[in-house]
């Protein structure tokens, strides 16, 4: 069941559009946003409120990568793979950052604390390498950074 | 020197918020427009600016809006949408605009949505700019509330509202038809052309598609007119850039400058040459979908028709500096690879060919390619060329790709001759 303030949001993001369904995607982060991914059966409650298939609002989902079909955990990772981060050593941050967490790219923690994912060009390569951690840029990467910054989310 | 985008911009600052931004004249060139010029006139101001489009393919500003049907008989409503994806890879300068002075950007949307009419105008913006997201959000907020959006303003009989729309994640969202499909809730895979947005794109309805940093520039064409335009550039292409570079450069960052800077110029003495130990082999001039230039292009003039006459792009004018140290194949292995996760799979030659492609420079640059393994790159490059596909990210892809294999071939020969990247010897 979609809760009354995920529906009130849906509304409102509704009103922004002149055809009732192109609120596929706010309403699919919206749900993310209060559950942290998007569970089959929030596809099938939205499709019920948009009047759409189960199958066409899973496709629309499935396209884009920021929204998560998967549970996540806690934090989620982004790290840049794009082609000025990779010239400043991104490969050997990205293997680093999987090491101490126990995990490879793709997957989450055990204790549900991060996830972490490869990302396309963050917009940022003056400042590379860099990653975000939910909503928060870290920038200048190196392995002592990265020690200080994770310990940071709990 | 005038610098007129990022005059407003002190970084590490907040932005000005709209009183602030009014008393630096902010929002004069809206009052301008509405009390005393057509629609017709403020896109024949940008026609005759010659403002070329800021997002990569540099298509006149005021010749794409010509083609939207105009007055009383045109379909309503027509939509304006601001191209703020930036996923470029190398590319961050729209990031700087919208973070650094979003009331640029909404004074720049209202102008360029008043020269086709558009009733609605959405800023699309990618999830992951969340600064900008907060900040373009509370600048819309101020600038409907001092009656500078919504129905009728200032008196005019001009209405228009603005949205922020944030995007799911995707490359292809800042291709322009994917972008339409995104907006619309869809998956955002491109459109056949024709028609064109500017007749049939939003929900069937004219619409414009620009870039963040085009319509930027709109409030001082529409301030200063197109003299004053023109004559900002070295070239005769007008107005300024914002360039940038990143890479092993001792300053990466962005700048505006005039249009036509040279790359020398931008690499030495704003980016302040290469590091310490390290030397320019190669670069990107405007992103990852640009072939690449060498150390003997450094006289070319950033502009777009100086560097496509180089045999490269401007794109979006952000530098991409490969450096002596750095592999060329594993460079371009990082690109393709980029392009293939990115690759909507609409195009068989798109979809396979990428993969095709990093299957074999994953080979070579792991010392088990052949030299036919090269040759094949070659005609995979051809393959994903212009006119073989729906949309342009095939054609940027076989960009970098093909000029590699023109101006590093020794690089990937020695790949397969030594049986191992040389770059990764202990
Ligand atoms: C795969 C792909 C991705 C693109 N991404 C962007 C983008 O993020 N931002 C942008 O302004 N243009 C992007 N473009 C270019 C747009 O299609 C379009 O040309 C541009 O937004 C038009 O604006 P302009 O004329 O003001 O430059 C992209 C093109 C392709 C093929
Ligand atoms: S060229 Fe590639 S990204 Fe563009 S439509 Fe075809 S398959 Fe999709
Ligand atoms: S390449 Fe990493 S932020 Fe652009």
């Amino acid at each position: 069941m979609l809760s009354r303030e995920e529906k009130e949001e849906i509304e409102a993001a509704a009103a922004a559009f002149p055809v009732r369904q192109s609120v596929a995607i706010d309403a699919l982060r919206i749900v993310q946003r209060y559950r942290g991914w998007v569970p089959d059966e929030a596809i099938d409650d939205l499709g019920e409120l948009l009047e759409m298939s189960t199958a066409e609002l899973d496709g629309v989902a499935s396209f884009y990568n920021l929204i998560f079909r998967r549970p996540v955990g806690r934090h989620v990772i982004l790290a840049c793979d794009s082609v000025s981060c990779w010239l400043l050593g991104s490969d050997g941050l990205m293997e680093y950052i999987s090491g101490r967490l126990g995990i490879a790219s793709g997957q989450t923690t055990a204790d549900g604390r991060f996830t972490l994912l490869p990302s396309v060009c963050l917009g940022a390569c003056d400042r590379a390498p860099v990653m975000m951690i939910d909503d928060d840029l870290h920038t200048n990467l190196d392995a002592e950074k990265v020690d200080r910054i994770l310990e940071r989310y709990e | 020197m005038e610098t007129p985008l990022t005059a407003n911009i002190r970084s590490g600052h907040e932005p000005s918020d709209i009183d602030a931004y009014r008393k630096n004249g902010g929002y004069r060139a809206v009052l301008k427009a509405l009390r005393s010029m057509s629609p017709a006139e403020v896109a024949q101001a940008v026609r005759d600016a010659g403002l070329k489009g800021r997002g990569g393919a540099g298509f006149d500003a005021g010749l794409k809006w010509s083609f939207v049907p105009m007055g009383s008989d045109a379909p309503r409503p027509k939509y304006l949408a601001v191209n703020a994806d930036e996923m470029e890879p190398g590319t961050f300068k729209d990031r700087l605009l919208m973070e650094g002075d979003p009331h640029q950007l909404i004074e720049g949307a209202i102008l360029s949505a008043y020269a086709i009419e558009a009733d609605v105008a959405y800023i699309f913006l990618r999830r992951e700019y969340r600064l900008a997201a907060r900040r373009l959000r509370q600048a819309v907020a101020g600038v409907y509330h001092s009656g500078l959006l919504g129905r009728n303003i200032i008196g005019s009989g001009y209405s228009l509202d603005i949205h922020l729309h944030v995007s799911g994640g995707r490359y292809m969202c800042g291709e322009e038809t994917g972008m339409l499909n995104a907006i619309e809730g869809k998956r955002a895979n491109p459109r056949s052309k024709p028609p064109y947005p500017q007749t049939s794109g939003l929900w069937g309805k004219p619409t414009v598609v620009n870039n963040v940093e085009t319509i930027c520039n709109v409030p001082h064409i529409v301030n200063n007119g197109a003299p004053w335009f023109r004559e900002l550039s070295h070239t005769d292409e007008g107005g300024t850039k914002i360039y940038g570079a990143s890479g092993r450069v001792r300053s990466p960052g962005a700048w505006e400058l005039p249009m036509g800077t040279t790359l020398n110029e931008l690499i030495e003495e704003h980016a302040g040459g290469m590091q310490d130990g390290y030397k320019l082999r190669g670069l990107l001039p405007g992103g990852a979908s640009t072939d690449f230039l060498t150390p003997a292009h450094l006289d070319v003039k950033m502009d777009f028709g100086s560097v496509e006459a180089a045999g490269s792009r401007l794109g979006t004018g952000t530098i991409v500096v490969l450096d002596d140290r750095s592999c060329p194949v594993g460079m371009v292995l990082n690109l393709e690879r980029f392009f293939a996760r990115e690759s909507c799979g609409w195009c068989a030659p798109c979809w396979g060919g990428l993969q095709f492609a990093v299957e074999l420079l994953t080979d070579i640059e792991a010392g088990q390619g052949r030299m036919e393994d090269i040759d094949l790159l070659e005609s995979l490059a051809k393959m994903l060329g212009p006119g073989h596909t729906y949309c342009a990210l095939a054609p940027g892809a076989a960009e970098p790709l093909a000029s590699a294999l023109k101006f590093f071939r020794e690089d990937f020969e020695r790949h397969v001759h030594e049986k191992q990247c040389p770059w990764n010897r202990a």
